[in-house]
């Protein structure tokens, strides 16, 4: 009867999950079609099959779905097409598997070894922007000024579109002798500390003007305020917080490789697709790491749900 | 001469008021202008007094409390506690108080919450212990140590604060409106613990409510109140003895103390 009602709990959380994600799918299997297939016309008709119609400046006439209406047969090769503008699911999927599980790790093609180079400036910037984001909080909570000084550069500092520091950053640290790891980790951490920052001003002073009295009904010390209220009341607030910062660490790090030339990473995978023309290293590398992402995000609620099961709380 | 023995005798007479006000005034400025929460108040409560603050919204009571606990500063006059400034009496820790809501940490247990002042007053765990199990006895919430705030009902919770403030052992209590959010048949139930609970510590309590039975059955002294400004129209000693079971509450003495609990709180309207 219990197993029954946990079993049924399971499929009500994940029914709507299936659902949307069965319909991403769907239209995705529908758009393989239309968005591949003049460049499959035109394979098709070097490889001597019958094309209608058989002029390629006629082809261009059509639309994608036209064509395809008129070419039925070439239907099916739209969706093994070796170069396509949009692959198809299962496509993406096998390039995943074979190198994500096939490779060997050691190899420069396995995505597992692009995932630890992205992931470990990653981790680290998070580390360094949530460090820096708390102790930024805990200053403009407990000083004037800070609270005065800090956040307007704060919020400024999100304004800068990333895309256009990275290079720079990078570049700045490059000509310096820094390489490697820490330069993404700078760019992972400039992303993560703020909405750390944001997050945990609202959680330290969260706690009301009632409980504020109490401990001064104590002659508590601020410190003891902190530790003994401001902190713990801080919890569901930072969490919140985690999860964004970690995923922004990651985007982070990713945006870092990107216009920098890296040779390794899922940015430099993105970008090597994109410039060899191989559009499922680059998809590949896309859903890898958005499933890292994703069990990232997920690490961080495991974790806050154990926290706050711990403090005799409810997570959010 | 003669002005030496008046001052000997306010001088012993002030060493005997646990709490003592004089001329006391408040003044908030607001952008309405000042707001007169307190005008004028004098008062002396003594070694023991049970003294509950009734009148309306706005009468100053909670903030008469506040003053003495120094959780607002008068602009005027003077108040002692203990016979020091309220400031020098919170930070010997001289009054525990309760507030309306029962505000517990909900990531503490019931006995973590008991034990929040005696961790930041540096008391021992093992007295700590020790003190934690004797108010959760007190008030009647013994063996729900390990329960959290949520596990517990409302009434259960309010009864949680008031061990919180009793841990300490502080010998006055403030309340200020601790069972107003309570339903009545809680409320009394809770009115007649405390009762029990002041005749065991031999606490001095100060009570602040709007409820006048509430006011008649548990004090020594009730003090009526009127707003704007906020000042004392009555001070009534109460006749009452000291063991009182719910039933006095129908007794002709009882009766007659809130009907002039009442008219002071009418004539205190009609003021205005």
């Amino acid at each position: 009867m219990e197993k029954g009602e946990a079993g049924g709990v399971v499929l009500k959380s994940i029914l709507p999950v299936l659902t949307v994600i069965g319909a991403i799918l769907l239209f995705w299997l529908v758009a393989v079609v239309p968005m591949n297939m003049h460049l499959v016309a035109d394979q098709a008709q070097r490889d001597g099959l019958k094309v209608t119609p058989d002029a390629p400046a006629a082809r261009q006439e059509y639309s994608g779905t036209g064509l395809a209406l008129r070419n039925l047969h070439l239907v099916p090769l739209t969706y093994s097409f070796v170069r396509p503008t949009l692959p198809a699911p299962q496509q993406v999927a096998g390039e995943m598997y074979a190198t994500i599980i096939d490779k060997k790790i050691t190899s420069k093609r396995s995505l597992i070894y692009h995932g630890w180079v992205t992931l470990a400036p990653t981790l680290l910037g998070f580390f360094i922007g949530t460090g820096l984001g708390i102790l930024l909080a805990v200053g403009i909570v407990y000083s004037r000024v800070m609270d005065r000084s800090v956040m307007p550069w704060a919020i400024v500092s999100q304004t800068i579109p990333i895309l256009a520091l990275a290079p720079m950053v990078i570049v700045v640290l490059g000509s310096m002798g820094v390489q490697g790891l820490f330069p993404k980790s700078l760019i992972a951490a400039y992303l993560s500390f703020f909405p750390v920052v944001v997050g945990m001003v609202k959680g330290l002073r969260s706690p009301d003007a009632m409980q504020l009295d109490l401990l001064r009904t104590y002659h508590a010390s601020n410190t003891q305020g902190f530790w003994a209220l401001r902190l713990p009341a801080s919890m569901p607030y930072l969490f919140a917080s985690l999860k964004i910062g970690i995923a922004a660490s990651l985007i982070g790090t990713i945006v870092a490789e990107l216009p920098t030339g890296a040779k390794a990473g899922f940015g430099a995978r993105m970008l090597v697709g994109d410039q060899y023309g191989q559009p499922l290293v680059s998809w590949a590398a896309l859903f890898a790491a958005a499933l890292t992402a994703a069990a990232l995000v997920g690490l961080f609620s495991l974790i806050e749900r154990m926290t706050l099961k711990r403090m005799g709380m409810q997570a959010a | 001469m003669q002005v030496q023995k008046v001052q000997a005798i306010e001088d012993t007479h002030r060493a005997a008021s646990v709490i003592s006000a004089q001329g006391l005034n408040l003044t908030f400025q607001t952008n309405d202008g000042p707001v007169h929460a307190l005008r004028d108040v004098n008062l002396e409560i003594e070694q023991g007094d049970f003294v509950s603050f009734i009148g309306p919204s706005g009468c100053g009571k909670t903030t008469f409390l506040r003053v003495m606990a120094d959780l607002e500063q008068p602009t005027g006059g003077t108040v002692t506690v203990n016979g020091v400034s309220p400031e020098e009496a919170r930070k010997n820790r001289a009054y525990g108080y309760v507030f309306q809501a029962a505000g517990l940490y909900p990531w503490r247990t019931i006995g973590g919450n008991i034990r929040l002042p005696l961790e930041i007053m540096g008391i021992p765990k093992a007295e700590q212990a020790k003190r934690v199990e004797r108010v959760l006895e007190l008030v009647d919430l013994a063996g729900f140590e390990r329960k959290f705030p949520w596990q517990l009902s409302g009434g259960m919770q309010q009864r949680a604060s008031i061990a919180r403030a009793l841990s300490f052992d502080a010998d006055i209590l403030l309340m200020d409106e601790p069972f107003g959010a309570l339903d009545e048949i809680v409320r009394d139930h809770l009115n007649e613990q405390l009762l029990k609970l002041w005749a065991r510590t031999e606490k001095t309590i100060a009570f602040v409510t709007h409820s006048i039975p509430e006011a008649v059955y548990l004090s020594t002294k009730i003090v009526v109140m009127s707003p704007r400004p906020g000042r004392i129209t009555d001070v009534i000693e109460s006749p009452l003895p000291k063991e009182r079971p719910l039933d006095i509450r129908d007794t002709p003495e009882f009766l007659e103390i809130a009907h002039r609990v009442r008219e002071g709180l009418r004539a205190g309207h009609q003021d205005e």
